[in-house]
């Protein structure tokens, strides 16, 4: 599969459906396109974040490792944007993602999107209501944990 | 040194200029013959004067003893002469004017020669001595001195003494004795002329050098100007950071400007009254000739003068000028080599130089320091009589641990330097095993003390010879020469005796093996990773010699076992399942994680001709490609390529770091292929004109198809490439052989990196955690077959750069760390020189370093270390507290941490 067809599986994922081609184009160009086995980690707990993933194919689970054993928080398949939280702040990953099926993803570098999300603000916007939907369901969580 | 230039040509190369002045002398014989041989060839040979009739002879080659007429009365003949006659003395006149022209040539060519040698064995010994002083100048004194300056001056402003020197004594000697027969020989002709003559000369040689005075200053001027402008220059490198970052250029700019301003008001100057001198100069040199044609005229006219004098007189003043003119001009070159060398001179007379017998290289006894380190109240000052530290007094032993600690203004960080005789003591004593530092001579420091502080220098060598820095204190082996290199350095080493240079061979071994505790190189390169490992440098050694060549022929050894371990890491891939990772290199397939121009070539270039960027623009690679039917393909991809980049390059700013990082394109020639693009008709190539298609075909040749994704490698295409790349190396072997080291399974390709060998393939793109699995078993199947120690030798020579500018800080503080832990010193004297290490870097290598000094051998284990943590110390044997430039406290570091301590407050604000 080679750029073209990665630009149309983007076109695909709503949070790059109103970008123009030739920019989805320079980002597919620009990452590096990986394919993990299962068990392997997109990225580990813990560690410095410096790329988030969009998968184009495959599943994954999203981990939290404590000492108490993991607790699989949620699981991510085609089109979902994984890893973004460690690269907009500067903290450790929040959570392992580790593949269950064979995933193929583009790996965004940090300069990479920070680069995209200056350049083109509907992005930033789009990423805005992929975290708000999230808290969102974060929230759902607790309260129902609280009731 | 000597202030008069004169005075130290003469002392230094008497003996040659007296050589030269009589070999000089010599040869004026034949010259003044020379001269006369012309006039005996018209008037005897052609026009036959003396000869009688046809058949009549004369004398040929008759010799009398010069002036036996005048003392003796009759002539004494030596050589009566061949009788010939009119034709053959013709031809044996003008014969003996030609062995005449040969032999003056001859004695011209040895003079110059002489001469040439003298000067610039001259020139050697001042440099020489000049550098020598350099090294001899104490630290402070060096650090007020500017480097560009300096070496402007060793290099340029001694330059013109080497032409002068060989000319110092000869011309005036040549010169005057020339004019001095000139006015002899007016004076016997008219006394009276020949006063006037001799007044108009003194006048010349009285008056020119006081107007040349001024020329002088300014030249002094000149100089210096010169010099402050090439300390600017390197003021613009050293300073670039902060020029641009300051937007000071165009002060700079201005800065310069206003500098040659002031140069060139100072040279014109100079050539303003340069051609005056010249002017008044000629007048007086032709007023002589006025005065002998008026005044001899008039007397020659009332019969008071012959005439015939007269015409003498005039004629013997054409040889005046000449010799009084080139005598002035060289006492103003004298005069401007001897300011040149004063102002030299000058900046290498500091106040305080280290004498000869400090630097003698046989001063040290090889018995260790033992005892202890006794500062009795020490004291040091800075310029303006600052105290920095005062009454120091401490008592450590030598051989054991000791930290030093205290905040930025505690002067910590001059004990050290005073330690190692950097900086003498101002005030008190300092001893190291009862010995006063200031009088120890280098040999006993620099042997018997390892020394790095926070901003070490590294030369610009390899890792290895800048960690053997610190052993290299003489020549103790003499070089491997046969005997023709031998005589060669006999030679060299005599002709660097005669200019007062060392004598000691660059060459040679210098390494002091004996003092590191080795026996031979295999030993020396385990010692040396040693010091490696113990400051945790060794992983990046180990990837400098992964990423490194090798050359085969000189370790065949290594070459073997790294195609040993191209195998086992092809077995070991296939046991872990990881054959994925590796697209190995197939002479019959096209590997899709290498660049085309690695597809065709199938080896490495050793010629740039074959570089990816160049192979556009090969014409033997191009006419390959021809014959294939590729030409036209490529350029469609090179279309494509250009289509694309277009495409998503086209909204970026130049200079966007996108295009460094992924464009096949570069910035500046984007707008080039735009217009290509757009002049294409659908995609054809064919539409285009034989320029544009040019420019094309240079793109693809760095194109990675599994990398780069555009689809632009199919089936096809690669079995054609395939069917290139045998007949290019084919063509390759027989018109070009050795451009391009191929890739063959069997062998080792020198000029491909270790890595590269074992690996033999390309990682495969886009594989999770392809290269870290890779690196793990790259490493495991080296270890398992001993490689680790090659490919670590091989990383020694890494070059580091200039001033290591390869390395990062922290690689650097590590070398230099390192160096200081090669000689295993008596005492080891760290001053701050982990200071851009993280914390935990920094502890690590501190404890390791504590630890391996523990181990040595008695003698050997001293520290002293200026921590930058206070925290560090608590594994030393004993922490010296400083505060404002004095001692706080001494003691063990439980002893001191105790509440309201000088300790504990460094402690709690670490």
């Amino acid at each position: 599969m080679g750029v073209e067809e990665e630009v149309k599986v983007l076109k695909r994922i709503p949070l790059f459906a109103n970008i123009d081609a030739a920019k989805l184009k320079l980002m597919a160009f620009a990452s590096e396109r990986l394919s993990f086995t299962p068990g392997q980690y997109l990225c580990k707990q813990g560690d410095v974040g410096d790329a988030a993933y969009i998968i184009i194919d495959g599943e994954a689970d999203v981990v939290l490792e404590s000492e108490e054993g993991n607790l699989t928080v949620a699981s991510v398949g085609q089109n979902d944007i994984v890893g973004e939280i460690a690269i907009l702040i500067d903290v450790p990953r929040t959570a392992s993602i580790v593949a269950t099926s064979e995933v193929v993803a583009l790996k965004v570098t940090k300069e990479l999107f920070f680069r995209m999300v200056t350049d083109f603000p509907e992005m930033s916007v789009e990423i805005m209501r992929v975290l708000a939907h999230r808290l969102e369901a974060a929230n759902a969580r607790l309260r129902r944990q609280a009731s | 040194m000597e202030p008069n230039l004169f005075k130290y040509i003469w002392r230094y190369s008497r003996r040659e200029q007296i050589g030269i002045l009589l070999l000089v002398a010599i040869s004026l014989p034949f010259y003044f013959i020379s001269l006369s041989v012309p006039k005996d060839i018209v008037n005897t040979g052609i026009i036959g004067q003396g000869y009688a009739g046809p058949g009549d002879t004369q004398s040929f080659l008759a010799f009398d003893l010069p002036l036996s007429e005048t003392l003796f009365g009759a002539p004494i003949t030596l050589f009566e002469g061949f009788q010939l006659e009119q034709e053959s003395m013709l031809l044996g006149l003008s014969f003996t004017f030609l062995a005449l022209v040969i032999v003056n040539g001859l004695f011209k060519f040895q003079i110059n020669t002489a001469k040439g040698r003298l000067g610039e064995r001259m020139l050697r010994r001042l440099r020489f001595e000049l550098a020598d002083r350099l090294l001899r100048f104490r630290i402070l004194s060096l650090r007020k001195m500017k480097g560009a300056e300096v070496a402007t001056m060793v290099k340029d402003e001694v330059e013109p003494l080497g032409g002068f020197i060989g000319d110092a004594f000869v011309t005036p000697a040549f010169l005057g004795g020339q004019a001095l027969t000139a006015m002899a020989f007016i004076m016997v002709q008219s006394l009276w002329l020949g006063l006037i003559a001799g007044a108009i000369v003194l006048v010349q040689a009285l008056l020119i050098p006081k107007l040349r005075k001024r020329i002088l200053v300014l030249g002094r001027q000149r100089q210096l100007t010169a010099r402050a402008l090439a300390g600017r220059i390197s003021e613009l490198l050293d300073g670039a950071t902060e020029v641009h970052a300051n937007d000071a250029t165009h002060w700079e700019r201005a800065e310069i400007s206003n500098r040659l301003g002031l140069i060139f008001g100072i040279r014109f100057e100079i050539f303003q009254r340069k051609f005056f001198v010249k002017f008044l100069n000629n007048f007086l040199s032709q007023l002589t000739p006025f005065i002998f044609y008026a005044l001899g005229g008039i007397l020659a006219l009332r019969g008071s003068l012959d005439i015939g004098a007269l015409v003498a007189v005039i004629a013997a003043y054409k040889d005046l000028p000449g010799p009084v003119r080139d005598l002035i001009n060289w006492e103003q070159q004298r005069n401007d080599v001897q300011i040149k060398y004063e102002q030299v001179i000058e900046q290498f007379q500091p106040g305080e130089i280290i004498e000869p017998e400090m630097q003698d290289p046989e001063a040290d006894d090889g018995q260790p320091l033992s005892g202890a380190i006794v500062f009795s109240s020490v004291s040091l000052a800075d310029d303006s009589d600052n105290n920095l530290i005062e009454g120091v007094t401490l008592n450590l032993p030598l051989d054991s641990a000791t930290a030093v600690v205290g905040d930025s203004g505690s002067g910590k960080e001059y004990l050290p330097q005073l330690i190692v005789g950097l900086l003498p003591a101002g005030g008190g004593t300092l001893t190291l095993g009862g010995r006063d530092v200031g009088k120890l001579p280098e040999a006993v420091i620099g042997r018997r003390l390892g020394y790095a502080d926070n901003d070490s220098y590294l030369f610009p060598s390899s890792v290895r010879e800048n960690l053997l820095y610190g052993v290299k204190h003489r020549p103790l082996r003499e070089a491997d020469y046969d005997e023709e290199a031998k005589k060669e350095w006999d030679a060299a080493r005599a002709e660097a005796g005669r200019s007062a240079n060392s004598l000691y061979d660059i060459n040679a071994d210098w390494i002091d093996y004996e003092a590191l505790g080795v026996t031979n190189e295999e030993e020396l390169r385990a010692h040396l990773l040693r010091a490696v490992a113990l400051v945790g440098f060794e992983d990046d050694v180990y990837r400098y010699g992964l990423y490194g060549a090798i050359d085969p022929e000189e370790r065949p050894q290594v070459a073997e076992g790294v195609l040993q371990a191209r195998a086992a890491l092809a077995k070991r891939l296939e046991a872990e399942g990881f054959t994925d990772l590796v697209a190995r290199f197939d002479r019959d397939s096209y590997n899709m994680n290498a660049t085309l121009a690695e597809n065709l070539l199938f080896g490495t270039p050793t010629k740039p001709d074959y570089a990816p960027d160049a192979l556009g623009g090969n014409r033997l690679v191009i006419g390959i490609l021809d014959d294939m039917g590729l030409t036209g393909k490529l350029q469609e991809m090179g279309l494509k390529i250009a289509e694309f980049t277009v495409e998503i390059f086209a909204d970026l700013p130049p200079g966007h770091p996108f295009f460094d990082q992924f464009s096949f394109i570069t910035a500046d020639d984007l707008p080039d292929y735009e217009a290509i693009v757009g002049r294409a008709e659908k995609d054809d190539v064919s539409s285009l004109n034989e320029a544009d298609r040019t420019l094309l075909l240079g793109l693809p040749f760095r194109y990675v198809e599994a990398r780069h994704r555009l689809d632009l490698v199919d089936a096809a295409f690669a079995a054609k490439v395939v069917e290139a790349r045998q007949t290019l190396a084919k063509t390759i072997e027989d018109k070009d052989p050795g451009a391009v080291a191929f890739y063959d399974l069997e062998s080792y390709n020198g000029v491909a990196s270790l890595l590269d060998n074992v690996l033999f393939g390309r990682l495969v793109y886009g594989r999770a955690e392809a290269q870290e699995t890779l690196e793990r078993i790259i490493g495991e199947v080296l270890s398992e077959l001993d490689l680790r120690e090659a490919v670590l030798a091989a990383g020694l020579d890494y070059q580091v750069g200039i001033g290591g500018n390869r390395l990062s800080a922290t690689q650097r503080q590590k070398t230099a760390l390192a160096r200081a832990l090669v000689k295993r010193p008596d005492l080891l004297v760290i001053n701050e020189a982990t200071a851009v290490m993280d914390g935990a870097t920094r502890s690590r290598i501190v404890e390791r370093v504590l630890e391996a000094r523990r181990q040595e051998e008695e003698g050997r284990r001293g520290i002293f270390w200026t921590l930058e943590r206070a925290t560090l110390a608590q594994h030393f044997d004993q922490v010296v507290v400083m505060k404002n430039g004095r001692v706080a406290e001494v003691g063990g570091f439980e002893e001191l941490n105790k509440d309201g301590t000088a300790l504990a407050g460094l402690l709690s604000s670490d």
